[in-house]
């Protein structure tokens, strides 16, 4: 029979697995390694203005994804207003709207923005070609004169931008600059005239963070787009510095106006923002994502679900430890996975209260068993009549801890009753049959793969990856599936086959 | 024990040592269908395979199924003074009786203790409810007559019956040995309880050398004989009887445990499905080589062919041999 299958197979559960953690890691940037800090910012808009007794509409443009910054949350509060989101290529919008309102208006919109330096943005090349620019006389001859000599002294289209921002607002300030700039504003002048040289340009607004300001307003920023490199250049179009300082959040990137108000009058907007840092899987947790069956997460269940499932993805850690036990190592326990069952008490109790609640009572419950023994009953009346001893000590060991004063000794209630009574049952019949030694080992052999399944499983890194990264459970599958192949030896049969070899050497 | 002597998997691979990985993959799992376990597992089965196939057991005496059948057990008793009362799907020598004499009522066991016939009956009982199957499913009690051991060999052993186990792979013998109970094991013949294991060589039958937990040994520890001079009488018989349980199975991989009555000779006493892997310590040598050997056998061979291969291919003289060996071979 040919093993190709099953290699085929483990190879695809491998490279599934893979894909989907890197893809996780990549597409909602869920951090490989736990309490790693975020920064967040947390900025607020204010739009007032002076509602004129009748309908009103608000529209403002509204922050995405972009380059460094990621949106994780927003919240509005306007009451009164119906409230729209919309979104398209151009960018994401928010409009209010109220049939009647009148006097002194507050709306208000806020973000938590997602520090995140690999993320990107998805802004559209322009569709057409810059549009044709007139200027009356005697600006025209200005105009071409300002973009001929800005022209003759770059390269490329960033370098004449550039230029063009020297010429209008920096040190090589000339007559014709000036004679513009009684005519217009300094970013729609260049707009204009990087236009007239036939390169698309935009005014887009930004807003510069700094932790703790108030009243803050939108600044301009030149946008030009580099028909070579098929993307758009961002300037300070008083510096010609260019590209996007770390501390620039692009409230809105695609040229149009960031607040029109209907119905009313001296409208403005101003922000306010804090920054603070939140442990990374919390800034997942508020991911604000399209909700798509790809995006396959436990994120997206009630948080009572998923305190449940995080202790459920534990489960296959803990199995490929008892599995690396017996067939690599050679461990013995006593029942397969009882250790991992065990071990889940672990977490729940804590190592050393659980250690020493388990062997109090599997030790009584040995000794009533040895009891129960010489009644001769029937296995199934046994076990019950162990199941129901182990309740009584139990409910005694808490009476007692918890008049004692010690609240560690309640947990012991977490252990699984079935177990303890199994444990009890299958330790006494070996006693029976093999003797105490093999009950040390076996019942040693258990406790040891319980605890080690339990520092594997109670490991803040592993909690933090097989809940955060499904696919890792499709790697331990395979792992698994490989364990299972392995035909080598044991690390104890070492120990055990030593003689054999020994008379080698001597040979 | 020494928990600081260690080996590399190097040399345990260039020994043909197989591990508990190999064993359960390479040749359990690929070699025993899991579907025949039921013949092996359940004594009775066996028995009665046995006795289509003509392999010699035990005379069976009786057997008991039913609570109501316990009551009728003293006419089955009637004119047996020696017998062996055991649970068919028993496993590790639980819940056996031997009783070795039997006189107006009172039942004597090896050890001297007696019963009367309400612990027999009580006792059968038990094995019925399921007291020692495993999981306390019920089970039938087989009754059988005592092997009467063959004296040559009494020396080798402490209070129990000593049996020979043969590894049978794909019908040939592979490996033999011959485990002894001692005081440490309790009358018992299992190795890891204490029992002392002597491997056989499978052309002669005589001893290669004695290992017990795991470490060598040179004489029995109760009786203090020399375990050198053991040779197992009508080896070829015993042989061909164990290989002829490979047709009469259909397991792959086996491990038949015989034992040699004064007057029946080899004897069948149960077959187990997953035999362990202390064969090679007792032999000082892995089983690998012998079974990739069979593996590459194309042709079917009746079992007295399998086992003459066997014992040409096998032999200890013919391979890696230790000096001292060969010397008490010889001797």
């Amino acid at each position: 029979m040919s093993r190709l299958p099953f290699y085929l197979i483990v190879g695809a559960l491998l490279v599934a697995g893979i894909a989907a953690s890197i893809q996780r890691h990549m597409q909602f940037e869920i951090p490989w390694v736990p309490g790693e800090q975020r920064q967040v910012w947390e900025i607020e808009a204010l739009v007032n203005f002076n509602a004129q007794n009748g309908p009103v509409s608000v529209n403002m443009a509204l922050p995405s994804h972009q380059e460094g910054f990621r949106v994780l949350t927003e919240n509005t509060a306007s009451s009164g207003y119906g409230l729209a989101y919309q979104a398209d290529e151009r960018g994401r919008r928010a409009e209010w709207t109220i049939r009647q309102a009148a006097g002194m208006q507050q709306l208000y919109y806020s973000v938590q923005m997602l520090v995140s330096p690999d993320s990107s943005s998805t802004l559209q090349p322009p569709s057409s070609p810059p549009p044709d620019i007139a200027w009356e006389r005697p600006y025209d001859t200005s105009a071409s004169q300002i973009i001929e000599r800005a022209w003759s002294r770059s390269a490329n289209t960033a370098t004449f931008a550039r230029e063009l921002i020297q010429e209008i607002n920096g040190d090589s300030q000339g007559e014709n600059a000036r004679l513009l700039l009684t005519q217009f504003e300094p970013s729609p002048l260049l707009v204009r005239l990087l236009n007239q040289a036939g390169v698309h340009a935009r005014v887009v607004s930004g807003l510069v963070l700094e932790d703790g300001r108030r009243r803050q307003e939108l600044t301009s920023w030149l946008q030009v787009f580099d028909a070579q490199k098929e993307k758009w250049l961002l300037f300070n179009p008083l510096t010609s510095q260019q590209g996007k300082p770390e501390n620039l959040l692009l409230w809105e990137s695609n040229g149009e106006a960031v607040l029109e108000v209907e119905g009313g009058s001296n409208s403005r907007v101003s922000f306010s923002m804090l920054t603070h840092y939140q442990p990374a899987s919390a800034a997942v947790r508020n991911h604000l994502s399209d909700d798509t069956l790809l995006n396959f997460s436990i994120h997206s269940l009630p948080l009572e679900e998923q305190a449940l499932f995080q202790t459920i993805l534990l489960i296959p850690i803990g199995a490929l430890v008892v599995v690396f036990l017996r067939v690599l190592v050679g461990i013995k326990t006593s029942g397969t996975f009882m250790p991992v069952l065990i071990a889940l008490a672990f977490i729940q109790t804590t190592l050393l209260t659980g250690l020493i609640g388990f062997l109090l009572i599997v030790a009584v419950g040995l000794v009533i068993r040895n009891y129960l023994s010489h009644l001769n009953l029937l296995l199934v009346a046994r076990v019950t009549a162990v199941i129901i001893t182990v309740i009584a000590i139990i409910s005694i060991f808490s009476v007692l801890a918890y008049k004692m004063g010690l609240n560690a000794g309640l947990t012991i209630t977490f252990f699984p009753m079935i177990i303890l009574a199994w444990t009890i049952e299958r330790m006494s019949i070996l006693w029976e049959e093999e003797g105490p030694k093999q009950v040390l080992i076996q019942g040693g052999g258990s406790l040891l793969t319980a605890v080690l399944a339990y520092l594997a499983m109670n490991n803040p890194w592993v909690r933090h990856i097989t809940f955060n990264f499904l696919g890792v459970q499709l790697i331990i599958m395979a792992l698994i599936l490989l364990l299972g192949n392995y035909t080598g030896y044991r690390l104890l049969e070492l120990r055990r086959f030593k003689p054999i070899t020994d008379d080698e050497s001597k040979a | 024990m020494n928990w600081l002597s260690w080996t590399t998997p190097k040399r345990l691979r260039d020994k043909g040592i197989v591990g508990m990985n190999r064993r359960n993959i390479r040749y359990i799992g690929r070699y025993n269908n899991r579907r025949l376990y039921p013949l092996v597992d359940d004594k009775l089965q066996t028995k009665l395979l046995a006795q289509r196939y003509g392999i010699t057991t035990p005379v069976l005496i009786g057997t008991v199924s039913t609570q109501f059948g316990v009551k009728h057990i003293a006419p089955m008793l009637d004119g047996h003074t020696g017998f062996v009362i055991k649970p068919a799907k028993g496993s590790g020598g639980k819940g056996i009786l031997v009783i070795e004499h039997s006189e107006a009522g009172i039942f004597t066991k090896p050890s001297g203790a007696q019963l009367t016939l309400v612990d027999v009956e009580r006792h059968v009982s038990n094995i019925l409810s399921g007291l020692y199957s495993l999981g306390g499913a019920p089970d039938v009690a087989v009754i059988e007559t005592l092997i009467n051991f063959d004296e040559s060999l009494l020396a080798y052993t402490y209070e129990g019956v000593p049996d020979i186990r043969v590894i049978i792979f794909q019908g040939y013998p592979v490996m033999a040995m011959m485990r002894l109970s001692t005081a440490a094991s309790d009358g018992k013949a299992n190795l890891h309880q204490g029992a002392v294991g002597v491997g056989l060589d499978i052309a002669t039958g005589t001893a290669l050398r004695g290992v017990q937990f795991d470490r060598p040994c040179h004489v029995h520890p109760d009786t203090g004989h020399e375990l050198a001079s053991l040779v197992i009488p009508q080896w070829e018989t015993l042989l061909l009887l164990a290989a002829g349980c490979y047709e009469m199975t259909g397991l792959g991989y086996l491990g038949t445990d015989m034992v040699l009555d004064k007057t029946h000779g080899p004897m069948l006493l149960e077959l187990n499905a997953r035999p362990g892997l202390a064969i090679q310590m007792t032999n000082g040598e892995g089983l690998r080589p012998r079974l990739d050997l069979i593996e590459r056998q194309k042709i079917a061979l009746s079992p007295a062919e399998r086992v003459a291969f066997a014992q040409h291919h096998f032999a200890r003289r013919s391979e890696l041999v230790t000096g001292t060996d060969v010397d008490a071979i010889d001797a």
